[in-house]
């Protein structure tokens, strides 16, 4: 039970927080044909855009409203429209985000009322869905622009049928997932013979396949009339502490009761799912997952003996937090310091003393000593200072090739972190000499 | 007063662009702006960053809500020969009650955090959007800071809203011509001292020119603003003559330098075998024109004519591999001519240059090097860029990171020649070292491999 804290300092040092426009528009790259908007000056849209360029090494869609001073002070509408009308005719999307950024919260516009005129006046976008997300880079981080976009979509385009699809299974994937986490779960589901529905499926779309053809929109991903369908769907699964006002959302709108996984990585937590799926669909556990679970228990006897006390500093979004900090200290590691980015009801559970609101100079004051530092490629320059090797999780990556097929849930993905992690305990073993055990050390080791 | 400082800019004297205007036109500016639903550039902020960052002692503060330092910090390869304070992300990162209420008293405990923790020698602060239109004078809030703290405290004022990265470098130049150049003296001075504008040391470009500088003892006094420290740039304007580099994105220093000061300058290039020994050339000339010895004009053409040989015969090493090559250039479009005729030199074709941003002048030198029917591309989107690597119009792209995966998706050779690049291009070793890359990219055993359809297809 982790005590909660928010540094109180009024300058933010090297920071390991992204702003919520951004984590609502890469929710959106998850859907297909489907282009993010951020409402505001052509940098907010550049930067996320270059970060997500520079992470996955994909091409990314994603436009803006181009504000400038002039259309900030008079509202935005008329960019909105101009924007929404070039993709239209250019791109032809099936869905168009417009996630407003800072600079349009902070004039307060009323962005589901420009669109609704804007349709008025241009019934061809009838054939384009649009989604608002209010998203204020003021307020909170990655993760609650990503929370707060799947809400949205579901909000606004799930139907409330009375139909129910017997099998059919929504999954809600958290902003803490890779692309190679989504397509396990999905298997994972699949291989009950049931069908899954997943929300945002970056899987489809941002896994680097090479397509035939180029499109200017996102290509691959969840489909619109899945997500128009889930409404129907038996049961929602939500992957991430974080997809529970969207699962909400979902069961008050069309009566799909949830289930929230809180993290899907570690042995039990892996069983806890399998369990459920096993029940839902009356199949048993597939042989295939029989054997990664007798493997995932090996490598843990086998990598157990490099986890034992091991110092670990780990500065990520709540969830992730929340997934890695659990899976070392269930491998016996000590979680010396806890640093995110914005609140969540899931932080009190972290496995550390404290959990620390904060940026990367607390964390880096935090790791002094400590045998791992795990966070996104920004802790490089902490680590490089103090000696202490860094596991790269999160976004931005962007120093290290692959970060898309990191697969860190299920047997297989928590296996594969024993590795990864238990290699870097293994690679900096520090050798004993002769004054390893001089007296003068002694009891200070 | 930033709209002032914003028309005065967009009515540079010294640009080639806008000399060509008319009266009227010239009046409403360089009004061009982005289109919503169509822009893909950076924007002010971005570009004051790139143009400031690479002053290594420095601190850097953005003050803003977090989307502008979080989602873009340590994201630029300038290079540094010593201090690291530059790659250290400080952001304000206003939160909600700070829009209400204003952001000026958190600047304020910022700069103060900031100088006790790490003891800048300077701070720059810069304004975005949000703490822009809520009102915070950030001006007045750094002279009360450079008071309190005793050092230079630099408002740059530019709010992304108001035009993209290249009026971004433009008023970052201001920022410093109005509150750092000329507020320190050198040691001592040489007859030799130049200035280098516009350079900012991008993977350690400099490095691959400073070289030749120094061989001719001519001594970079400042460099705006790579691998700066703090009081070089203070001092730059005791330089006897300057070099004015990278895309006229600081010509406005460069220009006041020569008013205020009498620092006579000309636009040079280090992309290319010629233009590398142009600007030696040029920077000799103007030196002795100073007051220097004579003697350095011969010594130059004799560096020039030992370092051009040597590149020619290492590039000549390559023709072979590379003759007949067909290579898309897309840049911003300056100078791209410079590049071309090391590319021609090689043995390749160039089938396209974009060229956006280039002048009359630059488009002539393309027709004389291309000849008439050069492929000039005004503006292209990915999708055509597509089609073009698709059918194998071109042998490879060299353009900027964002269309890298435009032609790898058409599994066609791309080379970065952008300024997030991990390679240095600059002098004439950058020339050899940019030829031995696209060598490396169009003979990479991996085309053939990726191009085969599977067996069962």
């Amino acid at each position: 039970m982790a005590i909660v804290n928010t540094s109180n300092k009024a300058c933010t040092v090297n920071p390991l927080k992204l702003s919520q426009p951004i984590g609502a528009a890469l929710t959106f790259l998850g859907i297909n044909r489907s282009i993010p908007v951020l409402h505001g000056s052509q940098g907010c849209t550049s930067f996320g855009l270059v970060l997500f360029v520079r992470h996955f090494r994909e091409m990314i869609p994603m436009q803006t409203t181009a504000m400038n001073e002039a259309t900030t002070i008079l509202g935005g509408t008329e960019n909105i429209e101009e924007a929404l009308l070039t993709l239209y005719k250019k791109a032809s999307p099936e869905i168009i985000s417009l996630c407003t950024t800072g600079l349009t919260e902070t004039k307060g516009e009323d962005i589901a009322g420009a669109v609704k005129e804007i349709r008025g006046r241009h019934p061809e976008l009838n054939q384009v869905a649009i989604v608002p997300v209010s998203t204020p880079d003021f307020v909170g981080a990655f993760q609650d622009g990503w929370s707060k976009a799947v809400a949205r979509i579901v909000e606004d385009l799930a139907e409330g049928e009375p139909e129910v699809f017997s099998g059919r299974v929504n999954v809600l994937a958290g902003p803490s997932l890779t692309p190679a986490d989504v397509e396990e779960i999905g298997r994972i589901v699949s291989s009950f013979n049931l069908h899954p529905v997943i929300l945002p499926d970056l899987s489809g779309s941002l896994d680097g396949h090479v397509p035939e053809d180029f499109t200017p929109t996102s290509l691959g991903g969840t489909k619109l009339s899945e997500i128009r369908s889930m409404g129907m769907s038996e049961i929602t699964l939500a992957i991430g502490e974080s997809m529970r006002p969207a699962a909400e959302t979902l069961e008050k709108k069309c009566g799909v009761p949830f289930v929230v996984f809180d993290r899907l990585t570690g042995l039990e937590a892996s069983d806890r799912f399998l369990d459920l799926l096993q029940h839902l669909s009356g199949e048993d556990v597939p042989q295939k997952y029989r054997g990664q679970r007798s493997r995932l228990m090996d490598a843990m006897l086998d990598g157990h003996f490099f986890f034992g006390k091991k110092k670990v500093a780990i500065g990520a979004e709540p969830d992730l937090l929340f997934a890695l900090a659990s899976f070392l200290s269930e491998m016996g590691s000590d979680i010396e310091a806890a640093v995110t980015t914005t609140g969540s009801t899931i932080l009190k559970k972290i496995p550390a003393e404290e959990v620390l609101i904060g940026d990367l100079e607390d964390l880096e004051e935090r790791a002094v000593g400590c045998d791992l530092m795990i966070t996104h490629s920004h802790g490089r320059q902490a680590s490089e200072r103090l000696e202490v090797p860094l596991f790269r999780a999160g976004i931005p990556t962007f120093d290290r090739l692959g970060t898309a097929h990191q697969l860190n849930v299920g047997y297989q993905g928590t296996m594969r972190l024993i590795f990864e992690v238990g290699n870097i305990f293994l690679g900096s073993k520090k050798e004993n000499h002769p004054d390893t055990w001089s007296l003068s050390n002694a009891g200070r080791l | 007063m930033l709209a002032r400082k914003v028309a005065e800019v967009f009515n540079e004297p010294g640009c080639e662009h806008n000399k060509q205007k008319s009266e009227k036109d010239r009046k409403k500016g360089c009004t061009r702006s982005a289109r919503p639903g169509a822009a893909g550039g950076g924007c002010a902020f971005d570009g004051a960053k790139i143009a400031l960052q690479p002053i290594t002692d420095a601190a850097h503060l953005v003050h803003g809500p977090i989307a502008c330092e979080g989602n873009s910090w340590d994201n630029r390869s300038a290079k540094s020969s010593g201090p690291l304070l530059y790659r250290t992300g400080f952001t304000t990162d206003i939160n909600e009650n700070d829009v209400i209420m204003g952001g000026e008293k958190r600047l304020f405990r910022s700069i103060r955090e900031v100088i006790r923790k790490y003891h800048p020698p300077a701070i720059f602060v810069y304004q975005t959007c949000v703490t822009a239109l809520i009102g915070d004078d950030i001006e007045a809030v750094c002279k009360a800071a450079a008071r309190e703290f005793n050092r230079p405290i630099i408002p740059v004022n530019v709010p992304g809203f108001v035009g993209g990265k290249n009026l971004g470098n433009k008023l970052a130049g201001e920022a410093l011509f109005d509150y750092v150049i000329g507020t320190m003296e050198p040691e001592y001075t040489t007859p030799y001292d130049i200035s280098i504008i516009g350079e900012y040391n991008l993977s350690g470009e400099l490095w691959q020119v400073k070289p030749l500088f120094d061989r001719l003892e001519i001594r970079i006094l400042s460099c705006i603003t790579g691998d700066a420290r703090y009081r070089e740039v203070a001092w730059s304007h005791r330089a006897k003559a300057a070099i004015m580099v990278c895309s006229k994105s600081m010509i406005n220093i460069a220009r006041k330098m020569e008013e205020r000061y009498g620092i006579p300058f000309f636009e040079g290039s280090f992309y290319g075998i010629s233009d590398m020994s142009d600007s030696l050339r040029n920077i000799a000339r103007l030196l002795v024109r100073q007051g220097a010895p004579e003697g350095l004009i011969e010594k130059t053409e004799g560096l020039i004519a030992e370092e051009e040989a040597r590149a020619w015969t290492r590039l000549g090493e390559y023709r072979e591999r590379l003759q007949g090559k067909r290579v898309l250039l897309i840049t911003g479009g300056v100078k791209s001519w410079s590049v071309v005729s090391a590319l021609q030199e090689s043995g390749m074709v160039v089938v396209g240059t974009s060229v956006k941003k280039s002048t009359k002048e630059d488009r002539e030198r393309i027709t004389e090097l291309m000849g008439e029917d050069a492929h000039m591309i005004e503006s292209i989107t990915p999708k055509e860029m597509y089609s073009m690597l698709k059918d194998a119009q071109a042998d490879i792209l060299m353009a900027g990171g964002r269309s890298q995966f435009v032609a790898l998706k058409a599994r066609m050779p791309f080379l970065d020649i952008n300024q997030e690049r991990h390679q240095a291009y600059a002098g004439y070793e950058g020339m050899v070292t940019l030829v031995e890359e696209i060598d490396k990219a169009i003979h990479s055993p991996i085309w053939e491999q990726v191009r085969k359809k599977a067996p069962w297809e």
